[in-house]
């Protein structure tokens, strides 16, 4: 892997001032991709560009961008293109970056979408903290709205698009694309069965392509350059840059734009200036609080950080929400704060997400206040497993996987906290608040 | 066309099924039992609950060949997946391999208890759903043997919210399934009870008002996995193992739901058995498993209480006063004797078939008239093109039509209402022919609205569109006529293959619903829309067993006021109509012989010179014949009312006390058939039978042509209905209890059509520049005799009010809840009475709900004045 | 009544849904509702369902499910600070306790003047900015990031100040 350092293609306003401003955005190539794809090409040409760049979904699952694309249903219309702006997940603040500061990007990359699959309306669910971004996206597309890049007859095409912004209003669960739709309808924001997927039965039961922002924001980019051009970078099967999130225990926190395979080390030592205060790394959560932790040892800060690698570590790439825990923090403690999260956001419709998560909230609020015993830290491990495999939708089966690889993998600092070790405490440990 | 059949083993049985049935469904069938909270067999699934986890395997294909797999010894190779899966979600696929009694899918099960039960509290003691609670039944059978949740840190929830009066919620027991939050928005069509928070805080709350409003609220109660929700009428009232079953049919509308009265002796009522709750039966060509609140609530009427006739009532100086049967008998075959033609005998459809027919009988060897009492004609029309026998809401669908016209369906017959729609979403043409909205235009393709007055003109230009000989239309309904809605509508009932119409009375009354059925009569015979199965007319009765009168020759006085007034002799049966309209006061003017049978000293018994005092339903035997000409027994719950300690035989479990047999003596309220071959009996009539409702079944069998060939066993045969209930199993379907004791059978068509094609009346009907017209209508909570027994639903009943437009009332200067005084044009009476402001209402309309005490029995010209 | 006061905002809104589908609007249209007061009451919530077509009990519902609707008064502002793990991890339990401390208030509770609500919320997706919190009041919500004690009381000041100059102005009309 190279170490020179690429260009910026997702956070292109970090080398690019007022990229936010359309004029500037389309100083710089800005939407000569969509209108590429609209005058020049079939929309299933489109798809098959994407497909062929290898691109797969940013928002944590991975899934193959294009092919997604080419499951839309023909034979059902309308369609509609959601962008799914609801990053929520503990240590992910990508999307905000992007939507703020190359927002055009970002609008051209749904632009694009809707195009190959031919809808005529897309609408950006947001988180509905991003209250602001979502009043300055509404003046954006106003802004391609007047300068006739949304609107009818793009291009002196057929072809016609409108962009809408809607705000969510304080759940996790809505990153979950079909809880996304059902809260999109008005509904409780509660997953759906699946199948039927949301390109045969989406938003409105309409044939539907939801894609995360920083998926969407590489869309124009890949049209413009070509898949090979993207395929260059990062491996073979997770080609492409990607966005990290580095936070926690960590010199500078912050995004980096990265390509798909770069290890962890070079992310937390090199990028990341290290961990504060020289003290020692402990662990790695390589995909916000659904993670498991990731024991921070040398095989583990040498693996690369693609799709197929992280796994070999016993955990997944995720949305890459890298959180850095050093040796000061008491791992009955972390699980407590992952627990208490996703109890509070899960969303009540299976049983044993939400009696779990409520369950093991109890026990981790024990343990992290020292008032368990030994058979607690057992029975947490047990109601763990009990959830696994029987949830509705990954908040729950991703409500254990810190609670589960931390009694593995660090199963005495549960030791301490059972009194079993006498250690004195070495962190601020201030209760979880509900 | 048949659906294709897929084969698979479950637990080792070989299944096979069409294709797309859910493994849950599949398993049912064989008799393997997959424990289900969320799943209901009546919804979709949603896979919430995590209950029925199964372990799967489906045949391995070979990739390149597309061939299965086989194993060494032949078979397919079956690959399970590495997780549980729902059997709820999960539909069938050839060759699976569903397990659902392996250690994996046990240990399922029994974590998915355990995680039920660290919220669920450990009342079973003093629960109401204890003894019929399906998460108390599983537990016992999967669930873990001791809890390994803090008990200090369950979550304490209050345990007595009232979703409005009639249902409580107890927060705590509930599971979160939603069965009752899906029933309410898929089923009921109202949802107005949801979920609020989320995860383990999620509950259901209600921001309707009233609360829960909705007539289908007690249907929750027995979807409900636990007892989250009870009913006000039942919660705390008994245990239901101490309760006994007796097979019963509704008798508040011509729907003809079956039921289950639950029974229990009881010391405070003397020993007496005593209805303890109404609960839905089984009848997948009726009521499906549901009933309307109006149904399992407003029972009361039939109880023993304390003002129940008990003995017969003879005028003496001037006053009612108690006698013997022998007294009372003596005296009215006495003065009926000879009468002949001067003799009236006014009943109403609330009477089963055996008590018309002996009325019918008696009034004939008489010589005298049996007039029905009702506010609805048409019943000739739909003796002889009603619903065809095999005719099922069910089996309506894609190839079908339903017009309902002249309707507010779900007040006036709301299981109709709820099959109807339910054919809609299945893909029938729903066709709403309306004067005003109404809730079934929310499910309808067409949905049409004629002037007020104009019902039968509206069906006449249905014809009108569609047949060569076109009928004249009035003016007014031009407007209508051109349109394309309308002439789509005709296109679209006369090319389905099959066709049904459902006629009421909205907003009429005898001669316009007469000309209505007639109306449609014709729209069915120009589109051969009748005498095959899933085609026909049904009449929207106001009472449960109208159609059977008129299956029975009983019809209606065009003028009932002046035949009564005219009559020597009145025997008068549940019917009341002195407190329906004043105006009948006049034939009570002293000079007559009145002889009232009822369970009540009505408005009407008082005027009487002899009250017969009748037993209700619930004390004895009978049957009704439904709308749609179902003949449905109906079973004895209670002993009936009398002096003498009865002879009881013990009951079986689920099983309806016996009747003792006919005493020597009588005493106490007695059948409505009986009381009049009683008659006959002094009158030296020959031919009645006064001993059991069977004997006069099979005498009215063999005199009447439809019932040719019916007997009491006939009405109680049963077959396998889909989906099963009320077995042990109780989390799959519910607490509606299974049908054992007879679906019934539906009457042969009369074969008469001859004089059906002549045209009815449609005149011309304008709503006047001054003044208005008041219009009934029918509401599901009326102030009707029989309801108002029911003092948990007064809430919901009202006072008397009538409805006006928007603009009428901004006309008047009234706003809801103001009141007006309306005097009517004719009489020239008035009376003070509420507004609803209803804004899709023209100017000039009054609706009069009926049984509200105002003499509105059809468009009835009034005048309005604001009164504050 | 929301309809006569914010008319054009609610033909706005609907219109960016399918005619259809209205219900989609009621997130939007519970946020109208929450701006002036910061919680929806029963009237609001009932003339929203009239506007959607849908029932009230539906529109409470949203209103339980979502944690950025209220259905009772608390503060004018509500300080929410993210005291989620990559926060914590920079100390934004401390933050919280201390700024609630020199508040006179503990966490969910609002300050004696009913203007000021501090409550933990879950992740407000700016982890490299902690601590931080986002202020909401009816007007919307803004973030306050790289915080301290010392600059949360300041802008606490600053929402005071502001909040006594739009009294003062609204009781001289």
């Amino acid at each position: 892997m190279s170490k020179e350092k690429l260009p910026y293609f997702l956070l292109r306003h970090r080398e690019i001032p007022d990229l936010d401003n359309l004029e500037v955005y389309r100083r710089n190539g800005g939407f000569q991709a969509f209108e590429k794809a609209v005058t020049q090409m079939e929309p299933t040409a489109v798809t098959e560009v994407v497909k062929a760049s290898g691109l797969r979904g940013r928002g944590g699952a991975g899934f193959p961008t294009g092919l997604k694309w080419s499951f839309i249903d023909n034979k059902n219309w309308p369609h509609y293109v959601v962008a799914n702006a609801d990053e929520s997940e503990p240590g992910t603040f990508k999307d905000r970056e992007i939507m703020e500061g190359n927002p055009y990007q970002f609008l051209e990359g749904v632009a694009i979408c809707a195009y190959a699959v031919q809808a005529n309306a897309a609408y950006i669910y947001l988180r509905g903290e991003f209250w602001d971004l979502a009043a300055r996206l509404d003046q954006h597309i106003a802004a391609l709205e007047a300068a006739g890049l949304l609107g009818e007859n793009l291009f002196g095409t057929k072809y016609s698009l409108r962009i809408y912004t809607h705000l969510g209003a304080g759940a996790y669960i809505c990153g979950e694309e079909t809880a996304l739709l059902e809260s999109l309808e008005g509904k409780l924001g509660q997953p759906r069965l699946r199948p039927p997927f949301p390109p045969s039965y989406g938003l409105y039961g309409k044939p539907t392509i939801v894609n995360n922002v920083e998926t969407l924001t590489n869309v124009p980019l890949i049209i413009e350059k070509g898949a090979d051009w993207y395929r260059s970078m990062g491996t073979e099967k997770s080609p492409g840059v990607k966005i990290f999130s580095l936070s926690g225990c960590i010199n500078k926190p912050g995004n980096y734009e990265l390509p798909l395979g770069t290890t962890f080390r070079e992310l937390i030592f090199e990028h990341g200036g290290g961990i504060p205060q020289g003290r020692n790394i402990k662990a790695i959560m390589a995909a916000g609080a659904s993670s498991s932790l990731i024991v921070a040892d040398e095989r583990a800060l040498d693996t690369p950080m693609d799709y197929e690698s992280v796994p070999s570590v016993g955990a997944q790439l995720g949305s890459a929400s890298v959180i850095v825990i050093d040796d000061s923090v008491s791992i009955p403690w972390l699980i407590d704060k992952t627990t208490h999260f996703f109890r509070h956001e899960s969303c009540g419709k299976c049983t044993p997400c939400r009696e779990g998560t409520f369950w093991m909230s109890h026990l981790t609020e024990r343990i992290a206040n020292g008032r368990a015993r030994r058979e607690d830290v057992e029975l947490l491990y047990d109601v763990a497993s009990q959830i696994r495999g029987k949830c509705l939708c990954a908040l729950g089966e991703f409500s254990i996987e810190a609670v589960l690889s931390g009694i593995e993998r660090f199963r005495s600092d549960f030791d301490v906290a059972v009194g079993e070790i006498q250690v004195a405490a070495q962190v601020e440990q201030v209760p979880a608040s509900d | 066309m048949m659906a294709k059949m897929v084969s698979l083993t479950i637990d080792g049985k070989h299944v096979e099924v069409p294709e797309g049935t859910l493994v849950v469904n599949a398993a049912k069938k064989v008799g393997v039992d997959i424990p289900v909270f969320c799943y209901h067999p009546k919804m979709e699934p949603v896979g919430m609950c995590r209950m029925c986890l199964v372990e799967i395997g489906r045949p391995m294909i070979d990739r390149a060949t597309g061939q299965p797999l086989r194993e060494e010894d032949g078979s397919l190779k079956i690959q399970f997946g590495p997780k549980l899966e729902t059997a709820c979600t999960t539909p069938v696929s050839e060759g699976m391999v569903v397990l659902g009694a392996t250690e994996k899918a046990k240990a399922g099960r029994e974590d998915n208890l355990e995680f039920l039960q660290t919220s669920h509290p450990l009342d079973c003691l003093i629960c109401d759903k204890g003894g019929e609670c399906p998460l108390q039944n599983l537990t016992m059978g999967f669930g873990p043997g001791e809890s390994r949740y803090l008990y200090d840190e369950k979550k304490h929830l209050a345990k007595h919210v009232p979703l409005g009066e009639l249902i409580y919620l107890d927060r705590e027991r509930c599971i979160q399934c939603g069965r009752c939050v899906r029933f309410q928005d898929l089923i009921a069509a109202d949802p107005v009870i949801g979920f609020s928070q989320r995860g383990r805080s999620l509950q259901i709350v209600t921001y309707s008002e009233p609360g829960f409003d909705s007539y289908w609220s007690g249907n929750t109660t027995d979807i409900c996995p636990v007892g989250a929700l009870t009913t006000t009428d039942f919660r705390f009232r008994a245990r239901p193992w101490e309760l006994r079953a007796a097979a019963s049919i509704c008798n508040h509308c011509p729907v003809g739901c079956n039921l289950t009265l639950n029974v229990r002796r009881e010391a405070v009522s003397g020993g007496k058995w005593v209805v303890k709750r109404v609960m839905p039966r089984q009848n997948e060509a009726v009521n499906e498993i549901w009933i309307c609140d109006k149904g399992r609530l407003g029972y009361h009427f039939g109880r023993q209480n304390a003002e129940r006739l008990k003995k017969p009532l003879v005028r003496k100086n001037g006053e009612l006063q108690s006698a013997t049967w022998e007294e009372a008998l003596e005296l009215v075959a006495e003065r009926f004797q000879g009468v002949g033609s001067g003799l009236i005998t006014l009943a109403s459809g609330r009477l089963s078939n055996e008590d018309l027919f002996n009325l019918g009988k008696l009034t004939q060897s008489l010589g005298g008239r049996s007039l029905l009492y009702t506010s609805m004609a048409g019943g000739d029309l739909t003796t002889q093109i009603g619903f065809a026998p095999g005719t099922n809401f069910a089996d309506m669908g894609k190839e079908s039509a339903i017009l309902v016209v002249g309707s507010d369906l779900e007040e006036e017959a709301p299981l109709w209402w709820l099959r109807v729609r339910q054919a809609a979403k299945r893909g029938a043409t729903l066709i709403v022919l309306n004067a005003r909205n109404t809730k079934l235009d929310r499910d309808a393709h067409y949905s049409l609205r004629f002037p007020f007055g104009m019902a039968a003109a509206a069906v006449l230009a249905l014809v009108n569109a569609l047949s060569p000989k076109r009928p004249e239309l009035p003016e007014s309904i031009q407007e209508l006529a051109r349109s394309n809605e309308l002439k789509g509508a005709a296109k679209a009932f006369a090319e389905a293959k099959d066709a049904v119409i459902l006629f009421g009375s909205d907003g009429m009354g005898l001669a316009e619903t007469q000309a209505l059925a007639q109306a449609c009569a014709n729209l069915l015979l120009t589109t051969d829309h009748f005498g095959r199965p899933n085609n026909g007319l049904l009449g929207v009765w106001p009472r449960a067993n109208d159609q059977g009168a008129w299956e029975l020759g009983w019809q209606p006085s065009m003028n009932l006021p002046a035949d009564l007034a005219q009559a020597q002799a009145l025997y008068i049966v549940a019917a009341d109509p002195v407190s329906d309209d004043p105006a009948y006061l006049n034939a009570f003017d002293g000079q007559k012989f009145v002889v009232v049978q009822d369970l009540y000293l009505s408005q009407t018994a008082r005027l009487a010179d002899v009250v017969f005092p009748a037993q209700s339903w619930m004390e004895r035997e009978g049957s009704y014949t439904s709308g749609e000409r179902r003949v449905q027994r109906y079973y004895p719950a209670l002993q009936p009312i009398a002096a003498l300690p009865p002879r009881v035989e013990s009951p079986g479990t689920r099983r309806a006390p016996l009747l003792t047999g006919l005493r020597a003596e009588l005493d106490g309220p007695q059948a409505d058939f009986a009381i009049p071959a009683y008659l006959a009996e002094k009158l030296g009539f020959e031919g009645f039978a006064h001993a059991s409702a069977s004997l006069v079944f099979a005498r009215l069998a063999a005199e009447t042509p439809s019932f040719s060939g019916l007997t009491y066993q006939k009405l109680a045969e049963v077959h396998e209905q889909w989906p099963i209930v009320g077995r042990a199993d109780m989390y799959y379907g519910g607490t509606a209890y299974e049908n054992t004791q007879g679906l019934g059978a539906q009457l042969a068509l009369a074969q008469n059509g001859a004089s059906l094609l002549s045209w009815p009346q449609a005149a011309d009907f304008k709503l006047p520049k001054l003044g208005g017209i008041a219009f009934p209508i029918t509401r599901l909570y009326d102030r009707g005799a029989t309801l108002m027994h029911s003092q948990l639903l007064h809430k919901r009943i009202g006072e008397p009010y009538i409805v006006l437009g928007e603009q009428e009332a901004n006309r008047l200067k009234i706003s809801q809840g103001g009141f007006v005084r309306l005097t009517f044009t004719e009489s020239q009476q008035s009376v003070v009475v509420q507004v609803k402001v209803d804004k899709n209402l023209p100017e000039r309309v009054v609706l009069a709900p009926r049984s509200f005490g105002l003499p509105v029995s059809g468009p009835t010209p009034v005048e309005l004045k604001s009164a504050g | 009544m929301l309809a006569e006061k914010y008319a054009q905002e609610i033909q706005t809104i609907l219109a960016k849904y399918p005619p259809d589908q209205r219900r989609s609007a009621v997130m939007p249209l519970l946020y109208l509702a929450q701006r002036d007061k910061m919680y929806v009451n029963r009237e609001d919530m009932a003339e929203i369902a009239e506007i959607l077509g849908i029932t009230p009990t539906e529109v409470a519902s949203i209103v339980g499910f979502y944690s950025l609707y209220y259905e009772e008064q608390k503060g004018k502002y509500h300080i929410q600070v993210c005291t989620d793990l990559p926060c914590a991890l920079r100390g934004a339990d401390r933050f919280m306790q201390e700024l609630c401390a020199r508040l006179n208030i503990r966490p969910g509770e609002t300050t004696a003047d009913g203007l000021i609500t501090v409550e933990p919320v879950m992740c407000l997706a700016a982890c490299d900015k902690a601590p931080m919190f986002q202020v909401q009041s009816g007007a919307g919500l803004s973030y306050y990031e790289n915080q301290t004690v010392e600059s949360a009381l300041a802008l606490i000041e600053q929402l005071r100040l502001d909040a006594a100059r739009k009294r003062g102005r609204d009781s001289h009309v």
